[in-house]
């Protein structure tokens, strides 16, 4: 169960939002809407531990969640506008931090990247960088997905297999936050809208 | 510490792959030794005199020629966010950079510096001693490094900044480490000096993690 009281953040010296609150149940999905620079990333990274919130609670399961931002950061997997992929490594190798070598391989195998698995991860084009960066999301488990813009450049057939990954996931009572423009093959999700605290 | 040891095997295997940024400094650092004869002449009771402070010097300025891409290659492709999230506080996350950072630039300093202070005509008894003080040096010059560089992380022209910052803040490594080799090839003790840096060793151990897992989180603001 996640919850946001009145949050608030700052990106440099402009409020993006302030006073919102919403509430996640366990195996549910939220669904961040709203117009660009209406605050969807940075509402993402507060949530992350990796921005800070000016004013407002995060609660998880009724507990302070940024209080021990290392014991947060153990139940959180981000994926964001960035694919963290380092080009000198190989695909393989680039999961190698997060996981063991099955646990790798069953990543792999779920994004459909486990035949380039020993190839430099400068060869992926743009779309394969993206399945990369899911991989890791599914190499371990964790309670909370924040997942930033997660569909980005991937084709047809991956974001049916993404769609997978979500569903067990929430299937496993893990939580899932995305911010998107485009359709994300989530079900039964809430959306929930910045648009209107942007002002 | 498991993933301590993981995130550290990430750095040193990033390190191998990118193998002529690594040699860079190493080759930095043999290169402007060896310019010293070149300039002043090849006067063996001349340069045996000044070997000390031309290799800690050279080693100083080796030691920063890695820095700028220490955590700026993270920043910028998004892995740091990632690291911050790992699960490891963020002091230990510039820990272990600092840890790789010795390992890749600092041990390698520390094996080209005897060859070089037998090239430079140093004094043998003098050499040990030098060798002696640049171990816990190095160690040092690692950690102010990663601290300097996790705080200028995200600040343009960052890389500008960066020597401003640190070489003010190893002015003692430097004076204590030659001090060490000339008190040698004087006749004197080099105990009081080698404990002083090792001192400063001990200090910057648990200080300059911590500034530096600051800095990493302001930077990810």
């Amino acid at each position: 169960m996640l919850q946001a009281q009145g949050l608030a953040a700052f990106r440099g010296e402009r409020l993006v939002f302030a006073g919102l609150s919403f509430a996640v149940p366990t195996g549910g999905a939220l669904l961040l809407t709203g117009p660009n620079g209406s605050g969807k990333s940075t509402l993402l990274r507060v949530l992350a531990g990796l921005g800070r919130a000016e004013a407002g609670r995060l609660l998880w399961d009724g507990a302070d969640a940024l209080a021990d931002l290392p014991s947060h950061a153990a139940r959180v997997r981000y994926l964001g506008h960035q694919d963290a992929v380092k080009p000198g490594l190989t695909v393989a190798e680039n999961l190698r931090f997060w996981g063991g070598a099955d646990a790798i391989r069953r990543a792999l195998e779920a994004v459909d990247l486990l035949r380039l698995a020993d190839l430099p991860a400068r060869m992926l084009s743009a779309g394969q960088k993206r399945r990369l960066a899911i991989a890791r999301l599914a190499i371990a488990q964790a309670a909370l997905w924040l997942l930033d813009e997660p569909t980005l450049g991937l084709d047809v057939a991956s974001v049916a297999r993404f769609g997978d990954l979500l569903a067990a996931h929430r299937a496993r009572g893990g939580i899932v936050v995305a911010a998107t423009h485009l359709p994300l093959p989530l079900e039964s999700s809430v959306e929930f809208s910045l648009a209107a605290t942007a002002a | 510490m498991t993933t301590f040891l993981a995130l550290l095997a990430r750095e040193l295997r990033l390190s191998l792959r990118h193998g002529t940024d690594t040699l860079a400094a190493l080759l930095f650092f043999v290169i402007a030794a060896a310019l010293f004869p070149l300039a002043i002449g090849p006067a063996p009771e001349t340069l045996g005199r000044i070997a000390p402070g031309i290799i800690w010097v050279c080693a100083l300025l080796a030691a920063l020629l890695p820095l700028d891409r220490l955590f700026g290659a993270d920043l910028e492709d998004g892995s740091l966010d990632l690291l911050l999230l790992s699960g490891l506080p963020a002091s230990a996350v510039a820990a272990a950079k600092a840890a790789s950072h010795w390992l890749v630039t600092g041990v390698p300093l520390l094996l080209a510096a005897g060859p070089l202070a037998v090239m430079l005509r140093m004094p043998e008894e003098a050499i040990p001693v030098l060798l002696a003080g640049l171990l816990p040096g190095t160690v040092v010059l690692s950690l102010l490094g990663t601290a300097g560089a996790a705080l200028v992380l995200g600040a343009r022209r960052g890389g500008v900044l960066l020597p401003l910052l640190v070489l003010p803040l190893t002015a003692p490594v430097l004076i204590f480490g030659v001090a060490a080799a000339d008190a040698v090839s004087g006749g004197l003790s080099a105990r009081p000096h080698l404990l002083l840096l090792f001192a400063l060793c001990a200090g910057a151990l648990p200080l300059c993690p911590l500034a530096a897992g600051a800095g990493l989180r302001s930077a990810a603001e």
